[in-house]
């Protein structure tokens, strides 16, 4: 009994000296309960400031531009010749090579790409599915300097074997291989539109007694469809983006033509051609860099708020 | 009275059948296309690379000779850069992810905050590249150096890790942060103690797969004026350097006047895929054993 007490009497000892280390103890730690979130929103920031600083740089340095080439010349001329002795600006050639090589991209991607969508969630059993998606996404993350050794040492001279006139450098190859790496990104997000929708409307339809492409064709894909586009979209803002594939395969050539056996340039190759080669801060040719870096950034940005939008705007609710 | 004709009946049935089988076998060859690819592709690089993949492949310096050419330089080079990738990513990553998920108020802010990294996502890479070479390169003066290379790729991949960091931090149960709460455990006793060790292993997966994207870029590199010359090795994070997907380009390009040029390149992208596969095999493993968990 004594010994209780006593034993009583330390713990309550212990209990105020236990109290007022915690109260100690605690005010180190409302500091840090205080100084952590703002050190996170700092954190934040960052990507905050990064966004910012894409579009500062751009923007300043566009405008820089824009003051020695007017507006109205640079997006209307089909003359492009930054090296010559009478420089020439214009972004025409650069976005038609853009634009057909990211067209003959889906022209490859499109109906591979939701046909794959498609196999995998309308007749793949779950165990095929599960094999075949992690293998089409190693696709998508091969380098694309890979791709593009890819295009130019095997796709080009097979391909030149097949149409005797087609130039060492070409927009052809790098458009199908572009093709080729964006498969799995339709693929995938085409399939996500697909398996969300619910399987009540498969079995109505299977019921009625169609069969599965019918109920593929007729009940799944326009279910999904503002799924798919907005996979579509997306995939097209991603072959307007790439760049070694098209800056090793397709050459230089600033001509403005729609012969896809020709070279033709990007708007991303252009950039790695006039920053490779050492260019003094200050040349038109250096502010040209950020002119049509712009117009790139405005091009996938519009895309990839037009994905989400349509995805969100036109999406069924089941 | 009519009556419908069995006959025409089993002929449109018979037709509607036979559709499905062939539309059936016209997906799955799309669907083996992409691998069928992926095989030629490989297949190729490594018949092209594999007889030049030896030790003084491995350990030399870069040369004008293609016989002595090696890569120890450009590995060197993207070595260095991942030392700076990954801290920076890591605490950009994931602090943000921990801010989003756990902080900021639901509402305006949060949603303009992951608007705004979708956005960055989208960005085509050769952007960041004339960020970098406008922020990094120039305004800061650093130069072409590991340092400068280093930043560009981590902005780079701060989107994707930011992502993967969050679907890792939100897989963390309720029950368990509301237990710590429960015990008297402030907020931030409860994320550093029990939603970070749990959301780690997807935090770290998701953190080697944007390392192992951020290696395998060449368009940022190319924009900074990353160099394949016949420079020193890389010591330290104010050196030149060069980089493995650099190295690759220039013997790509090269490979029009020395046909040996482009089997050099086809050796070094072995390289770099072997340390691709290697990071994604650490990923995969880091995720199935700690997956069983909670």
């Amino acid at each position: 009994m004594a010994n209780n007490n006593d034993l009583n009497k330390n713990s309550k000892v212990n209990v105020r000296e236990m109290i007022a280390n915690n109260k100690e103890k605690n005010s180190l730690s409302n500091i840090t309960e205080k100084l952590v979130p703002t050190l996170l929103f700092l954190i934040t920031a960052v990507s905050i400031l990064t966004t910012i600083g894409i579009i500062y740089t751009l923007l300043s340095e566009a405008i820089e531009f824009f003051r020695r080439v007017p507006i109205w010349e640079f997006f209307t001329s089909v003359e492009l010749d930054p090296f010559g002795p009478d420089p020439e600006f214009g972004i025409l050639p650069l976005i038609n090579g853009t634009i057909i090589s990211s067209l003959i991209a889906m022209a490859v991607a499109g109906p591979i790409g939701l046909m794959t969508a498609v196999y995998l969630s309308e007749y793949a059993s779950e165990k095929v599915r599960r094999t075949l998606k992690p293998l089409l996404e190693v696709l998508a993350g091969i380098p694309t300097i890979v791709y593009g050794f890819f295009a130019f040492t095997f796709v080009t001279p097979i391909l030149q074997l097949i149409i005797p006139g087609l130039s060492l450098t070409n927009i052809l190859s790098p458009g199908l291989v572009i093709g080729v790496m964006i498969i799995p990104m339709i693929a995938s997000l085409s399939e996500d539109a697909m398996t969300s929708v619910p399987n009540s409307m498969r079995e109505g339809a299977l019921a009625l007694g169609s069969t599965k492409l019918e109920v593929a064709l007729k009940v799944v894909i326009p279910a999904a469809f503002s799924g798919i586009i907005s996979s579509f979209v997306l995939a097209i803002s991603r072959a307007i983006g790439e760049t070694m594939i098209v800056a090793i395969a397709s050459g230089s050539s600033k001509d403005f033509t729609f012969d896809i056996t020709e070279s033709m340039q990007t708007m991303t190759a252009y950039i790695v051609e006039i920053s490779s080669g050492d260019i003094s801060t200050g040349t038109t040719m250096y502010y040209s860099l950020y002119a049509v870096a712009i117009t790139l950034f405005v091009f996938t940005l519009i895309m990839n708020l037009l994905a989400r939008y349509i995805s969100r705007k036109f999406r069924e609710e089941y | 009275m009519e009556h419908m004709n069995a006959n025409q009946v089993q002929n449109k049935m018979s037709t509607r059948i036979r559709k499905n089988s062939i539309a059936k076998g016209l997906f799955f060859l799309s669907t083996i296309f992409g691998l069928i690819i992926l095989v030629i592709l490989l297949v190729r690089v490594f018949s092209q690379g594999i007889g030049w993949l030896d030790w003084n492949f491995l350990t030399g310096r870069l040369s004008t000779d293609p016989e002595k050419a090696g890569i120890m330089g450009a590995f060197l080079g993207t070595a260095w850069m991942m030392l700076v990738i990954i801290p920076v990513t890591f605490i950009l990553g994931v602090g943000t992810a921990i801010y989003i998920e756990l902080y900021a108020k639901k509402g305006r802010v949060q949603s303009i905050i992951q608007t705004n990294i979708a956005n960055l996502a989208g960005v085509p890479s050769i952007v960041y590249g004339l960020l970098g070479l406008t922020i990094f390169v120039r305004l800061m003066d650093l130069g072409n150096i590991v340092l400068a290379g280093g930043l560009t790729l981590s902005l780079l991949i701060m989107p994707i890790l930011i992502v993967s960091a969050q679907e890792a931090l939100r897989a963390v149960p309720q029950e368990l942060s509301e237990a710590s709460y429960g015990m008297g455990a402030t907020k931030w006793q409860t994320i550093k103690k029990i939603i970070l060790p749990a959301a780690l292993p997807g935090i770290l997966t998701g953190s080697i797969l944007a390392l192992s994207r951020a290696i395998g870029e060449t368009a940022p590199l190319t924009v900074l004026g990353i160099p394949a010359l016949l420079i020193p090795f890389p010591e330290g994070l104010f050196d030149s350097f060069t980089a493995l997907p650099m190295q690759i380009y220039y013997w790509t390009l090269d490979a029009v006047l020395t046909e040996e040029y482009a089997y050099l390149a086809a050796a070094a992208i072995i390289v770099l895929l072997g340390l691709m596969l290697l990071l994604n095999s650490i990923a995969i493993i880091i995720r199935n054993k700690f997956q069983q968990r909670l």
